[in-house]
């Protein structure tokens, strides 16, 4: 699986990984609980990420849709490139709900 | 990593994304559930920012019942239990931002 494909590269980093998934649909999780889905634009040093048609769910239910958004690195942060198939079925909410 | 001629336009880094809201009306989450909307007039790499006629909100949610889970009527609750004040001028620590967004925009 990706996960083998992942491993095998020469010496890639959490970051690098990140840089590698940029322009694919990801799910970010903070430390609060909240959780954003959209298109990873950009990734820095600090982590901090720049995500576009983004989603934002809190415990669940979805609150907001930002077009563009900003989130800040310190805030705890989690994601999961949905085109890995981590989440097969919320690749099809996003489908639905915001890339149309 | 990204410095592809073809996008001249398009953001780099997330703080780029920032960049461009300046002097635009944007939208912050702070910790602690409380929201600030206004002119986004400076920012630097600490997410220290400066806002022009601000407007925070501040969420007052209260304890949840948890068998009762009735979506609707927490969100009613979040909607009632809010906290708005208005200021000029407004700096905000970076260490309290969670997310910067352009307040509203046709998509």
């Amino acid at each position: 699986m990706e996960n083998g494909a992942l491993s095998q590269g020469e010496g890639k980093d959490p970051s690098g990984f990140l840089s590698e998934i940029i322009g694919n649909p990801v799910t970010v999780k903070l430390n609060s609980g909240v959780v954003y889905r959209g298109e990873l634009q950009s990734v820095d040093g600090y982590m901090n990420i720049a995500l576009e048609k983004t989603d934002e769910y809190v415990k669940g239910v979805k609150r907001r849709h930002y077009g563009d958004a900003f989130v800040r690195g310190n805030n705890g942060l989690m994601s999961t490139c949905e085109k890995l198939g981590v989440f097969p079925g919320s690749r099809c909410d996003l489908d639905n709900t915001s890339i149309g | 990593m990204a410095e592809a001629g073809e996008e001249v336009n398009s953001v780099s880094e997330p703080l780029d994304l920032v960049r461009l809201l300046l002097d635009e009306v944007v939208c912050v989450k702070l910790r602690g559930d409380r929201e600030l909307k206004g002119r986004l007039h400076a920012y630097d790499s600490h997410c220290n920012l400066v806002l022009g006629d601000v407007e925070e909100t501040i969420y007052v949610v209260e304890d949840e019942d948890d068998d009762e889970d009735i979506k609707a009527r927490k969100k009613k609750l979040i909607h009632s239990l809010t906290i708005s004040r208005k200021s000029e001028m407004l700096f905000v620590r970076g260490d309290s931002v969670v997310l910067i967004a352009p307040q509203s925009r046709a998509y």
